[in-house]
C-alpha cells in the first residue's frame, strides 16, 4: 500500500483573504488630524473695571453685517482685501518720539497707528452673519499677523517664523532651543495679535 | 554532450508569491493600528469652513469636542431646523456646555487641565448668534483655549 502524505494546504488564497480585509480597512481609516485657528477667549471681566483708553487712530474696526457683509474703517471692502488693509495699518508705525516703531515698513501715516503694540483689530460681527464668512475674515487677520511675523523672523533670524514654530515643536531639533524659545517671545512681542470682539450686535 | 544539453523550458519559471501574504498582512495590521473610529455619532450638519492660516491641533486626548449645526435631515422633524449644539452624542442646549466642560475636566489628569482645548466644529451656516453663546459659556467655565476647527483651503471659498 503506498504511504500517503497529509497533502498540502492550498495557501494561495490566503492573499486573497489579506487583501480583501486590507481594502476594507483602507477604505474605512480616516486618519485624521484635525486643524483649525487657535484663539485664546478673554476671561470674564468684573463690570467695575474701567476699560483702558485706546486712541481712535489705533484703533482698526472691521465689522461684518448680517448680509456677511465686510466694513473695514466704515468703508465696504471685499474680503481680498481685508489682509493687505490689516497689514498696511499694523505695520503703519506712525509715532513719533518714544512711541516710535523702529521695525515698521509703513507708510507712518499719523493718522492711522503709533506702533504695533498699541495696534488693536477690534472685530464686531452680527448675530446673523454665518460662521463661514466669520472664519474667514478670522484667517484673514491671522494671516496679517503671521506674514508682518514671518517678515521679521527673516530679517532678524533668516528663517521664517512658521518655520521657528515648527523647529521648536520639532522633537528632532538640533539647535539650541531655549535660544529658539526666546526669539520666538521676541517675534511675539514685536507683534502681538491685539485682536478684539465686540459682544455680537442684533 | 547529452551531458550539456540540459533541457531549457521556454516558458518564464513562476514568481514565487508565498511572501505576498506576509506583505499584505503587514500593510493590514498598519491600517488596523493606524485607524481611528469616529468618536461621536454625528447629528447636525458639519461642513467645515475653510481657512489657511491653520495649526494642527494634534494630542487628541487634550481635546473636548463642540459640534454645532442644523440637525441631519433624518432629526429636522423632532428637532426642528434651527442650528442646534451636540455635545458628545447628544443634543444640548447652550446652558449644557459648563457642565460638560467640567464633566471633561474630571476625566482628565488635574495637570493635564491647562493645556485642554475645545475645539468647536460648526457648521458653515451656522450664525454667530450661536457661536458668540457658546463662547460666552465657555469663558464662563474657564475654558479659554479655543480652536476653530476648518478644512485646509482659500478662505474665499467660504462664500460659495
Amino acid at each position: 500500500m503506498a504511504r500517503r502524505s497529509t497533502p498540502e494546504v492550498n495557501a494561495g488564497s490566503l492573499a486573497d483573504i489579506a487583501f480583501l480585509l486590507l481594502i476594507f480597512f483602507l477604505v474605512t481609516t480616516t486618519i485624521e488630524t484635525d486643524s483649525g485657528i487657535s484663539r485664546k477667549l478673554p476671561p470674564m471681566q468684573d463690570e467695575e473695571v474701567e476699560p483702558p483708553i485706546i486712541k481712535e487712530k489705533n484703533i482698526f474696526k472691521v465689522i461684518v453685517n448680517r448680509n456677511n457683509d465686510l466694513l473695514v474703517e466704515d468703508e465696504l471692502m471685499e474680503l481680498s482685501g481685508l489682509r493687505e488693509a490689516a497689514i498696511a495699518f499694523l505695520d503703519n508705525g506712525g509715532g513719533v518720539g518714544p512711541e516710535a516703531c523702529t521695525y515698521c515698513q509703513g507708510a507712518g501715516d499719523p493718522t492711522s497707528s503709533d506702533n504695533p503694540i498699541k495696534a488693536v483689530i477690534m472685530l464686531v460681527n452680527d448675530r446673523q452673519t454665518e460662521y463661514g464668512t466669520y472664519v474667514a475674515v478670522q484667517n484673514e487677520l491671522v494671516g496679517a499677523y503671521n506674514e508682518l511675523r514671518n517678515r521679521s523672523a527673516q530679517r532678524l533670524y533668516a528663517k521664517s517664523f512658521s518655520q521657528m514654530e515648527a523647529d521648536y515643536d520639532n522633537i528632532n531639533y538640533t539647535g539650541n532651543r531655549e535660544r529658539l524659545k526666546e526669539q520666538i517671545e521676541e517675534i511675539r512681542d514685536m507683534w502681538p495679535q491685539k485682536l478684539s470682539e465686540a459682544d455680537p450686535k442684533n | 554532450m547529452a551531458k550539456f544539453n540540459k533541457k531549457k523550458s521556454s516558458e518564464l519559471p513562476a514568481i514565487n508569491t508565498s511572501a505576498l501574504p506576509d506583505i499584505v498582512f503587514m500593510l493590514l495590521f498598519f491600517f488596523m493600528v493606524a485607524t481611528v473610529m469616529r468618536e461621536n455619532t454625528l447629528k447636525v450638519q458639519n461642513v467645515l469652513p475653510y481657512a489657511d492660516q491653520v495649526e494642527k491641533l494634534d494630542k487628541k486626548d487634550l481635546v473636548m469636542y463642540i459640534y454645532a449645526g442644523k440637525p441631519s435631515s433624518r432629526y429636522q422633524q423632532t428637532m426642528g431646523t434651527e442650528a442646534r449644539i451636540q455635545l458628545n452624542d447628544n443634543f444640548a442646549d447652550v446652558s449644557d456646555i459648563q457642565r460638560f466642560i467640567y464633566a471633561e475636566r474630571e476625566t482628565k489628569r488635574e495637570e493635564l487641565i491647562p493645556f485642554l482645548t475645545t475645539a468647536l466644529k460648526v457648521d458653515n451656516e451656522t450664525n454667530m448668534g450661536l457661536v458668540s453663546d457658546i463662547k460666552m459659556e465657555l469663558r464662563k467655565a474657564e475654558a479659554l483655549k479655543i480652536n476653530y476647527t476648518t478644512r485646509t483651503g482659500e478662505a474665499a471659498q467660504n462664500f460659495e
